[in-house]
């Protein structure tokens, strides 16, 4: 028969054994379950950052193993016993303990040499087929510029690119620290006021990467999303083309409302103060963002609500519920001038 | 668990002298290890604040889209978490260890500067409650501990919030470097005979390195801080881009001083765990010289690797190169480290005491700090982690694996010698095994959270990301944290008067301070000693022992036994221990009350600067007062 505590500790070691498995496992899977994850790769600057990172990883967790393992080996076999004798006095090695310096020397030129070439590789001039976009990060949204479409299209929040071409963000502030992260376009890089910074990269595949700001911003910080779009090359000329464009005119519409022509008055004179609409008379206001193709967006409020009318009336009633210390002023329009202005804004495609 | 229980200690009976019981008695001390006491008390108390902001942030982020804090006040819960566990917490318990030990350690009556210990001592106190202040104002600091420009300047922070930060971290700077060059000092020259450097105990080494890393790095954040002072009060332009200013400015500052300032905040927990592992294992440390030689080389290289905080703000890819490498050296050092710590249980007897579990849990959880450190050095990969919960994790494993478990270690080594008394193992136990199940559980899963996009200093997280059970698995293990810690502070206060008897040497340990009563007499010791060994307690020769004040007389020894194994003996007090430095002819510095009122005044200072200008001249001229005051303080008491 096992004695009890035998059976205890048994059931101890399995208990704990099954903890720690639940505590590293719950970290597995892929992006089906963590949208935002920089484990998936998806770009070239992503890829190399990921190779380095799987070289760190596995030497840090086989260091890391071996100490682990030497450390219990010392616990269980060179544990106190009563009446055994008093330790040799032992003072150091010297052979051990060059040992034990070289062996890390070592490791670290083998992260080193990669390393170095990594930082190079990745921070490499960009070739001139690239693809500029203009990235402005401000309190707690993010403007994206595109110098190729005339430098007239500006969009907020959601950044599109074709695959296969390089792109290169020249990247920087209009207030306080920011820091773009588009975690399968590869790392971050900060937005600084007074400063333009850059990133290089090549999308590989098409599809909606997630990403946020990542440097500690005041208030919304956690609020502050944005989406990379990677289009084919040919959606991507379509996008920009239409994004040139100036914004519909509602009188043209096929069967023009009433309530989105008096949307329109409203937007172009009330929101008008800090928001553009191309095509309008509302071409002044720069402090918000850009909503000449606001319909064409899928989100709003930088990436945390759907773009549909129940959330941009809440949205526009009081956008501080929604977004703490958020900029945007309080309109004062009533609920039935708050749906005009719904009503025009879908109209904006 | 202890074979016997014992008479408490009769107190010994004061020196003879004004203030000498009650409460003045605390208030006008200069005696380093009643300083160290207070700091100690207050420190842990800050560590038990400190522990709440952090259980508010975690209760905040148990499900995504909670709203238990506003973004405001997390923001502030967050900032406050790390200011109070850094500059209010881990640091002054540190200084608690400095304060009480290391004249103990190398055979001293006291520190270098007393009074000047005091006042360090008095200013943190009260730098620590002007920031706490801060919520009665409904405004603590709030913009990260680090308070990157420019969100810091009057045009983004118009509130009282930075103000707070601003003054208060000066405030403790003060302290930070008028105690740095006290133990500098002290341990340069205040030796006793034979106590060569290279015979000094680890601990004191490692303060040595540390006070030199503190007193320089200090200095440096009180540039930046006053830069930043002069911008919100002065209308100077150091960090309004606005005015041409480059934010950058900050970043580099900041970490000129804050990279050192991991240091500060490991090396002494090296000194503790190089004490407490050779002790129980019953060897000497392995590699005395090379672990001395790595920790100066740590501090060294410290000054070199501040960039590393900074690759994502686009330095480009020499500096980013550079600072890689740097970063990635210092691991050789600390892998030294590692392996001699390694070395020294290597064949050794080790007795599990909750000492000797913190400190071999110390070694397993720094090192996957260590690793996970490296994996950030690597600059390319440092920029998908930076910034995110993974590096929240490593800062965890290395300042609550590192620094807090080394310091829980250090406590129950050191609290029989302080208090007299032996903390409850069974407690320790129970306190241990919760703060290590605890915590692995509360940061493990962060490294992931980080790696599958989960940014730091973020109020919230939305549904659907996959960061809900992580979340949830870090709530459940900082509330087991939560619990160890309360066990803990139940623990070293009912030990305080109900603990077994300790004596001079519960654990048989080899340096100085344990040759002496527990809890010391005022004047440390009798006779000052002449010191012929690294270990003198281990390999004394008689002519030393003879000139070790304590009660050696067998009949009064019983064994000290923790879980029925024998780890010491207890012994009497012995009626030497109860003489006073006055019966002895011993002269000691006398109390004194100017280093409270020039903390007062230095704080009334930087207080007006928040209330009102007058309140600042008033300070200025109390300050004033107060330091000619102090210069011309009789030294002694006049026998």
């Amino acid at each position: 028969m096992i004695p009890r505590v035998v059976e205890n500790r048994a059931a101890w070691t399995a208990r704990i054994v099954t903890g720690l498995g639940m505590v590293l496992l719950a970290g597995c899977g892929g992006v089906e379950q963590f949208p935002q994850t920089s484990l998936e790769p998806k770009s070239d600057y992503a890829i190399a950052i990921d190779n380095l990172w799987n070289l760190t990883l596995w030497l840090g967790v086989g260091v890391g193993g071996i100490v682990f393992a030497i450390l219990a080996y010392i616990m269980v076999r060179f544990r106190y016993r009563e009446g055994a004798p008093e330790p040799k006095q032992v003072h150091g090695n010297t052979r051990l303990e060059l040992a034990w310096t070289l062996v890390p020397a070592i490791l670290i030129a083998i992260i080193t040499v990669p390393t170095v070439q990594t930082i190079f590789a990745t921070q490499a001039d960009a070739p001139p087929n690239a693809l500029v976009v203009n990235v402005t990060g401000y309190q707690w949204w993010w403007e994206f510029s595109y110098p190729a479409g005339g430098d007239t299209v500006v969009t907020a929040n959601e950044i599109h690119v074709p695959v296969g071409r390089p792109v290169h963000l020249r990247i920087t502030s209009g207030d306080v620290l920011h820091s773009f992260w588009i975690p399968q376009m590869g790392g971050k890089r900060d937005l600084i006021p007074g400063r333009i910074n850059h990133i290089v990269f090549t999308p590989l595949e098409e599809g909606v990467y997630l990403g946020q700001c990542a440097e500690f911003c005041g208030d919304s910080h956690a609020l502050m999303k944005m989406r990379l779009i990677a289009h084919t090359p040919a959606e991507f000329q379509e996008w920009l083309a239409n994004e040139a464009e100036p914004a519909v005119d509602p009188e043209r519409l096929a069967s023009p409302d009433s309530a989105i022509l008096l949307g329109k008055q409203i937007a172009t004179t009330t929101c008008a103060a800090c928001h553009t609409i191309r095509g309008t008379t509302a071409t002044f206001g720069k402090t918000g963002p850009d909503l000449t193709h606001l319909a064409r967006r899928s989100t709003i409020a930088a990436g945390i609500l759907e773009n549909n009318a129940e959330n941009l009336s809440a949205w526009i009633d009081d956008p501080q519920a929604i977004k703490p210390g958020a900029l945007m002023i309080d309109t004062g329009l009533s609920e039935q001038e708050i749906a005009y202005v719904v009503a025009y804004l879908q109209t904006l495609y | 668990m202890t074979t016997t229980t014992l008479a408490p200690p009769e107190a010994a009976p004061a020196t003879p002298g004004k203030y000498e019981t009650g409460v003045m008695s605390w208030v006008t001390t200069v005696d380093h290890k009643r300083i160290g006491i207070m700091y100690g008390i207050v420190s842990f108390f800050f560590f038990l604040v400190g522990g709440l902001e952090a259980l508010l942030v975690r209760v905040q982020l148990a499900v995504p889209g909670n709203d238990v804090l506003s973004a405001e006040l997390y923001n502030q819960m967050f900032t406050m978490h790390a200011v109070t566990m850094i500059f209010l917490a881990l640091m002054p318990l540190t200084a608690a260890f400095f304060n009480y030990l290391v004249p103990l350690q190398i055979g001293a009556r006291d520190v270098a500067f007393p009074r000047l210990n005091a006042l360090s001592f008095w200013i943190f106190l009260f730098g620590g409650i002007f920031l706490n202040i801060s919520w009665l104002a409904q405004a603590a600091p709030n913009a990260g501990w680090f308070a990157y420009a420019n969100i810091t300047t009057p045009q983004y922070s118009p509130g009282l919030n930075i103000d707070f930060y601003v003054l208060g971290l000066q405030i403790l700077g003060i302290s930070s470097i008028i105690s740095a060059i006290n133990f500098i000092v002290t341990i340069i020259n205040m030796r006793a005979p034979g106590m060569r450097l290279m015979r000094m105990p680890i601990f004191t080494w490692m303060t040595l390195i540390t006070a030199v890393m503190l007193a320089t790095a200090m200095a440096v954040l009180t540039i930046a801080l006053t830069q930043l002072m002069f911008d919100r009060f002065f209308a100077t332009a150091f960090y309004d881009v606005s005015k041409g200013a480059d934010p950058l400015l900050w970043q580099h500052l900041f970490w000129m001083f804050g990279h050192p300032e991991v240091y500060i905040l490991i090396l002494p927990i090296f000194g503790i765990i190089s004490e407490v592992i050779p002790t129980f294992a019953r060897k000497p440390l392995f590699g005395y010289n090379v672990m001395i030689f790595s920790g100066i080389l740590i501090g060294w290289l410290g000054w070199g690797v501040w960039s590393h905080h900074m690759f994502a703000t686009g330095l480009g890819p020499i500096a980013d190169s550079f600072f890689a490498i740097s970063t990635m050296l210092i691991a050789i050092p600390t892998g030294i480290k590692i392996f001699n710590w390694l070395g020294t249980l290597w064949d050794g007897a080790i007795h599990y005491t909750t000492a000797m579990l913190f400190a071999i849990s110390f070694i397993a959880m720094f090192t996957i700090g260590g690793i996970s450190g490296i994996m950030h050095a690597a600059a390319p990969a440092d920029l998908q982690q930076t910034d995110t919960y993974f590096v929240v994790a490593h800062i965890h494993y290395v300042f609550f694996g590192g620094t807090a478990l080394g310091l829980f270690a250090g406590i129950y080594y050191w609290y029989p010698k302080v208090f007299g008394r032996l903390l409850d193992e069974k407690m320790g136990y129970a306190h241990f095994w919760l703060t290590l199940i605890g915590m692995n559980l509360t940061f493990f899963p962060m490294h992931f959270l980080g790696l599958h996009g989960m940014p730091r200093r973020t109020f919230t997280y939305a549904d659907g990301l996959g960061f809900n059970s992580m979340n949830m698995m870090a709530t459940i293990g900082s509330f087991l944290i939560g619990l160890g810690a309360l066990i803990l502070a139940y623990n070293l206060f009912t030990a305080w008067k109900k603990g077994a008897i300790a004596g001079p040497n519960p654990w048989g340990a080899a340096t100085l301070e344990w040759s002496m009563p527990s809890p010391p007499p005022a004047y440390n010791f009798r006779e000052v000693p002449v010191v012929h060994s690294r270990l003198p307690l281990w390999e004394g020769n008689p002519q030393f022992e003879a000139a070790i004040p304590k009660g050696k007389r067998a009949e009064d020894t019983e064994s000290v036994t923790i879980g029925g194994k024998t780890v010491g003996h207890l012994e009497y007090p012995d009626d030497e221990s109860k003489m006073s430095a006055h019966d002895l002819g011993i002269h000691l510095p006398p109390p004194s009350l100017l280093p409270i009122l020039m903390a007062f005044a230095i704080s009334v200072f930087f207080g007006g600067f928040i209330l009102h200008w007058g309140l600042a001249m008033a300070g200025f001229v109390m300050l004033f007062v107060c330091t000619f005051l102090f210069a011309f303080e009789p030294g002694h008491s006049g026998h």
